[in-house]
């Protein structure tokens, strides 16, 4: 049914509608609102049967998930950014007991300094842990995703963690056909864990394991992410049949076709970059574009095929390894460490910084004139960070990088008027 | 389910892992021996039917008694019982009144009419007692048992030697003694009576016996010179004893003079008491701490108003008075006469000085030795002469009652196996279950069920028994203050705080085992076991 | 609590089973078919009182169930000796997660169950005292307040024992730890800090909180029972000695837990909704020496010379426990032992 929804109610209905059993709720912005309305559909009986509970902190939130996914029961919470944090240590735990939670992270940028808009930081954090990361462009795509990560979580008994960005996706009202009752019965089979804690068949989980084993144990989650890759298209293809529109896969293409130069991206970012490429291919410039959906496990042998003929990349990410550079454009580059290209890494959008199309498409053209250093931070204010750089140099008692770059900025917005008046 | 490699396990796989070789110190069951078991000079099982008595199965105790002591009824009332001076109970609150909890066992078969059976094979050995004492009634019951053939012959006109004419009834009342008496004879041992043998070989070539036990006992009262008037009335203690059993009234007076410190003492105060006296004085040379008597009799007679004077000695007799010289005590503890003389109003004297054997019936006999006026005996209890045994007041020991019991058990089981041509071997002895082998905080706090006794009045003038027994709840209640030291009594302790499952309980009556495949050897079982049965012994690695 | 009639004297109830008393009347462990809910072959140390805590709270809850309870485990000692792959001494349904969420684990564990319409199957938690009262806090505090249907057992041995013996929230004063030596002005632990787990339970008013030792089990198997005749959020606060930690004789763990409460250092007692309900008293009162002097993490207490202010104020918190809970029997209630 095609509605104008905001993104949040309209997962929280996809997920009411893969009729999870235990259903665990903190509050932290952006995820809250899925997290509200679903308690809503648990009390108002039309989510049944199911429990909602009001845990005490994210880890809270994960453990029960855990504990009820191990008693046999759909479990299913939501988190963002410092929240994600805090259940870091559950997150592993999750994984590597091959627990098949779904989870939706609005992703939030993590401090300090505080901030609650929206990048990729928390989701990259945690990029290592044996969760699936499954990333939305639009509300649709969220929708879609939650409904195919049950479906992965439980045919190979793993976590899945659907990504949509914060404020960006989660609080936009747009139109977003949510599937019918009927339509997710018929693509989503009942639970049937792998194992579980049965007093009938009583068994140990989660038994400490020594040098012995443990690099079996840890293959062995890696072998079930490759599993994944494997079926992923598979039920992609399941999904448009029963819904009747394309969702998920592993990525996903636009102008790709003779496109000297590919952006490769995940999220909502995309639909900006979209418009500016669309921009310049009524100019007659030859860009494309990849969309990351499965962020993990890594589609390597994709990329590296939609990638390979192009003569430049250009990875757009709302993250980055502090330090290093882009995290997707390292993947992506060992997608294409056998052809040589060349490989932009661009980091964008931290904290909720806009990424405006021109913006974007000023970038582009400065790639495909081979202008574009190998790091970039779009739009970054050189000239405020260069201030600090130096007062730090100076001085070691320089004070917080956060405050004086508010204040600095204050002080030139300021000179700006006084100039400008 | 088909399981997640390594991270989930099938139950119960540890079994693969044999701790059992962590051990160093390894527990072990053990039967250690109680110390009311090994005081008792009838060698009684104590804790063995006193445990079947906490189960409220009597008759299993009453019959477990039996096997070592045919007189429950009478021991209950006559015996001195050391086993309760011995009980580890003692030393955390009262010792467990085993004597009252053997007297309720005893006059529950009386009351319930249980038997004895004799299913031992004929033996085709025949068996002399000679006296129908405690001890000759011992060996006689057992040797039965044992299937032989056993005649006593007792000098006197019935059973019981000093049960009968040497207690008095407020004691031990006839009727008791006649049922216990009884039961040897259902059995099937001979008696003869009114018949004093003077000449053994003669006697058991005469009737064709294989052995025979000497146990006549001590009846002839030591005497002492004490000047006397020729109207001065003095008697015997054990003749004044035996007269005043039919509650003949011998004259005796207002003030009764009894001259001793022993039980026999008591009992004669005790008696004159009743018979009419109005005083009784117990005249001993000694102190009250150094009388022979057991302490239980001394309170008794106190309580009865029995008068005592200690460091004391007889001098003269006179009609109505006698002379004491004052005695006191030298550097060494003995009594020294002291030169100074009271007189004390008397109007008779009951000498109980103490008994001595008649000797005359093994006077030249060849190989019997005698030493201190006491025939002597092996640790098997034969004479010198072949196949001629001897046991109770006769040869050395304390003379009780239960000590002839023993000696006659004793005897018995040595003459068995004389006559099957082997020596008899006494079971090893357990190593004690002393007190620092318990645990005793498991046992719950229980005063000691005292038994009702006589209103005091009405015991100072009559022969009824002054102790009465136990009730059916207080004798459960004595019996289950029992600690059973040193014998498993199941308690399951030791399976219950195993940290290792390494104690497999085997069901009722059958106790437990050691898994030594688990058992880490921490000794938690040996520390909380309440009773002491279980050793823990270094590993021989 | 159990308040026997004393009718059996012999061994009263203290022992595990007594052959006279009738079969209902005898505790779980003695029963020759309990369920062992940890069997042989698992790795605790000699003598370990959790390994004895555990299976004493598991096969009652087992026998109170029908045997239909799931297990969940904090990381510590319990889950190691355990479950080292590839063997497992558990013979119920397990779950280990990690350190700090036991209590969570097992609130979805529970709500699994109701969902599924599976009420009869019980969850019991599991942690040590520093899964329960340190790192554990925050989630078993959010399962009080929530009053899910879980009964949460700490198995309390006062320190972390599986990393070396370390101290933890429930660690008393002057104990010597890793990281409290026995060295300085003030040996060992602090006075003045840890908690009081059960009464902090308490405060969160939940059906039923209780304490216990090793040493009484009766008493012990009664409040699980009484426990699982309840729904909702339930403690049980097992004190469980560590003869590798407390440095006592392994063949000591159960008398010193029995000391622990005779002393009045541990108050046995129970409560219901906040309200205390029930008090195991002292039988035979002791004074803190008699405790302290079987365990070498007090060794400085008395050696090279004895510490009679650090004694003192052990023995003041006894007698402040004594006079709290009530823990003597009224004639002797105002006897201190050194009165006696």
């Amino acid at each position: 049914m095609l509605e104008q929804i905001e993104g949040s109610r309209a997962v929280a209905k996809a997920v009411a509608l893969c009729r999870p059993e235990v259903v665990c709720a903190y509050p932290i912005s952006p995820q809250t609102h899925i997290v509200e309305a679903l308690g809503v559909l648990v009390k108002t009986g039309e989510l049944s049967p199911c429990e909602f509970i009001n845990v005490e902190s994210e880890f809270a939130a994960m453990s029960v998930a855990i504990g009820a996914s191990a008693t046999g029961g759909r479990a299913y919470t939501a988190t963002a950014s410092q929240g994600l944090l805090f259940m870091i240590e559950a997150i592993y735990n999750a994984a590597g007991l091959g627990l098949p939670i779904v989870m939706t992270l609005a992703n939030r940028a993590i401090g300090a300094p505080i901030n609650i808009w929206n990048d990729h930081s928390d989701a990259m954090a945690v990029r290592d842990s044996g969760w699936i990361q499954l990333f939305a462009e639009t509300n649709q795509d969220a929708v879609d995703l939650h409904i195919q990560a049950f479906r992965l979580a439980e045919e190979i008994s793993m976590p899945v963690m659907v990504c949509m960005d914060g404020f960006i996706l989660t609080h936009a009202v747009e139109e977003v056909d949510t599937p019918s009752q009927g339509q997710v019965d018929a693509f989503l089979p009942k639970f049937v864990p792998r194992q579980v804690l049965d007093v009938d068949d009583p068994v140990s989980i989660g038994a400490m394991v020594g040098p012995e084993a443990f690099s079996e144990v840890r293959y062995l989650a890696h072998a079930k992410q490759l599993q994944a890759k494997e079926k992923i298209p598979g039920i992609s293809r399941e999904f448009e049949l029963i819904f009747g529109h394309p969702a998920g896969g592993l990525v996903n293409g636009y102008r790709l076709e003779n496109a000297d130069t590919v952006v490769v991206a995940m999220g909502s970012l995309l639909g900006t970059i979209k418009d500016a490429v669309d921009d310049l291919a009524e100019e007659g410039k030859k860009v494309g574009v990849l969309g990351i959906t499965t962020f993990r496990p890594f589609p390597l042998e994709e990329v590296y095929a939609y990638l390979s003929e192009a003569r430049r990349v250009v990875t757009i990410e709302k993250a980055f390894a502090v330090g290093m550079g882009g995290i997707l454009a390292t993947d992506v580059a060992t997608s294409l460490n056998r052809v040589r290209i060349d490989q932009y890494s661009v980091i964008a959008g931290l904290g909720g910084r806009a990424i405006t199309k021109a913006s974007v498409r000023s970038l582009l053209e400065d790639a495909i004139d081979d202008r574009l250093e190998p790091l970039t931070f779009l739009d970054l204010d050189h000239e405020l960070v260069e201030r600090e750089i130096t007062r730090m140099r100076e001085s070691k008692r320089s004070g917080p990088t956060a405050e004086n770059l508010i204040r600095d900025a204050q002080l030139k917005k300021f000179s700006r008027t006084q100039r400008d008046g | 389910m088909e399981k997640p490699f390594a991270i989930t396990l099938e139950v119960g796989s540890s079994r693969a892992n044999k701790t059992g070789s962590w051990r160093l110190n390894r527990p072990v069951y053990v039967d250690r021996l109680p110390p009311c078991n090994d005081a008792c000079p009838a060698g009684e099982n104590i804790q063995g039917w006193l445990y079947h008595a906490e189960g409220g199965d009597y008759e299993a105790a009453w019959r477990l008694l039996m096997q070592e002591n045919p007189f429950p009824a009478v021991m209950g009332r006559v015996c001195y019982h050391t086993c309760e001076s011995y009980c580890n109970r003692g030393q955390l609150d009262h010792a467990v009144g085993i004597n009252a909890v053997e007297r309720f066992l005893g006059d529950q078969a009386i009351a319930r009419g249980w038997g004895v059976t004799c299913d031992a094979e004929p033996s085709g050995k025949r068996v002399l007692v000679v006296g129908a004492g405690p001890s000759g009634l011992s060996a006689a019951y057992q040797l039965k048992l044992a299937g032989h053939d056993v005649k006593v012959i007792e000098a006197g006109p019935t059973a019981g030697g000093m049960m009968n004419f040497g207690i008095p009834s407020y004691r031990l009342p006839r009727a008791v003694l006649s049922k216990e008496v009884q039961r040897i004879v259902d059995i099937g041992v001979d008696f003869e009576f009114n018949h004093r043998v003077e000449d053994i070989p003669l006697e058991m070539t005469r009737g064709s016996f294989d052995a025979a036990f000497l146990a006549i006992g001590a009846e002839l009262a030591r005497k002492a010179y004490i000047p006397a008037g020729d109207s001065a009335k003095i008697l015997d203690a054990v003749s004044f004893l035996s007269g005043s059993r039919d509650e003949k009234m011998p004259m005796l007076g207002r003030k009764v003079v009894v001259y001793g410190g022993g039980n026999t003492a008591m009992d004669a105060a005790r008696t004159a008491k009743r018979l009419g006296a109005s005083d009784a004085i117990v005249v001993y040379r000694r102190t009250r701490n150094q009388m022979p008597a057991h302490d239980i009799e001394v309170e008794e007679a106190l309580e009865e108003g029995v008068l005592m004077r200690w460091l004391s000695t007889v001098k003269h007799l006179d009609e109505h008075s006698m002379l004491l010289e004052k005695m006191e005590l030298d550097e060494t503890g003995f009594p020294q006469p002291t030169g100074e003389f009271e007189k004390l109003e008397s109007d008779s004297l009951i000498l109980a000085l103490g008994e001595e054997v008649d000797l005359s019936l093994v006077e030249g006999l060849p190989g019997v030795s005698v030493h201190d006026g006491v025939v002597e005996v092996g640790p098997d209890m034969m004479t010198g002469y072949p196949g001629l045994f001897a046991g109770g007041d006769m040869v050395a020991g304390e003379r009780t009652v239960t000590m002839g019991i023993g000696h006659g058990k004793l005897a018995a089981r040595n003459i068995d196996s004389w006559l099957k041509g082997s020596s008899y071997r006494h079971p090893e002895r357990h190593e004690l279950a002393s007190f620092d082998r318990l645990n005793t905080w498991y046992y719950s706090d229980a005063p000691h069920a005292v038994r009702p006794k006589l209103d005091m009045i009405r015991r100072q003038s009559t022969f009824d028994e002054v102790v009465l027994g136990l009730d059916e709840d207080n004798a459960l209640f004595e019996a289950r203050r029992c600690m059973s030291c040193g014998n498993c009594f199941e308690c399951d302790n030791c399976y219950g705080v195993c940290p290792d499952n390494a104690v497999v309980k085997l069901g009722a009556g059958l106790r437990y085992r050691f898994d030594y495949d688990y058992c880490k050897g921490c000794g938690i079982c040996v520390s909380e076991c309440p009773c002491g049965a279980i050793a823990f012994v270094p590993e021989t690695i | 609590m159990t308040f026997q009639p004393i009718k059996f004297y012999q061994t009263g109830s203290f022992v595990v089973g007594n052959r006279l008393l009738g079969e209902n009347l005898r505790t779980v462990q003695s029963d020759i078919a309990r369920s062992d809910s940890l069997t042989l072959g698992h790795r605790a140390c000699q003598g370990c009182g959790e390994a004895l805590g555990a299976r004493y709270a598991l096969d009652a809850a087992m026998r109170a169930t029908g045997n239909k309870i799931l297990a969940t485990n904090a990381t510590g000692c319990l889950e190691v000796f355990t479950t080292p792959y590839p063997e497992t001494s558990w013979q119920i349904p397990w779950l280990h997660s990690v350190f700090g969420n036991t209590a969570a684990v097992a609130t979805g564990m529970a709500a699994a169950l109701r969902v599924k319409g599976r009420e009869d199957i019980r969850v019991v938690a599991q942690a040590g005292d520093g899964g329960t009262e340190d790192i554990g806090f925050g989630c078993l505090s959010g399962m009080f307040e929530r009053n899910d249907d879980v009964l949460f057992i700490c198995y309390d041995n006062q320190a972390y024992m599986n990393t070396g013996v370390q101290r933890s929230g429930a660690t008393p004063p002057a104990v010597r730890t890793a990281t409290t030596e026995a060295v300085g002005s003030h040996p060992g632990n602090v006075f003045g800090q840890g908690k009081n787990l059960p009464q902090i339970a308490m405060a969160h008013e939940i059906p039923y909180v209780a304490t216990a030792t090793v040493a009484e089990l009766h008493d012990l198997e009664a409040k699980v029972e009484k426990a699982m005749s309840m729904r909702g959020a339930r403690y049980l606060h097992i004190l469980v000695p560590c003869p590798l930690g407390w440095g006592s004789d392994p063949s000591a763990t159960i008398k010193i837990a029995r000391l622990a409460k005779e002393t009045g250092l541990f108050p046995v007692f129970e409560a219901e909704s906040g309200e205390v309900t029930g008090v195991s008293k002292i039988r035979h009162r002791l004074p803190v020496e008699s405790y302290l002097s079987e365990q070498r993490r007090y060794a400085h207490l008395f050696k090279p010379v004895e510490n009679r202010e650090v004694l003192d104020r052990i023995q003041a918190m006894a007698d402040r426990n004594v006079r709290r809970f009530g823990l003597l029997e009224e004639e002797v209630a105002n006897n201190t032992p050194r009165e006696q």
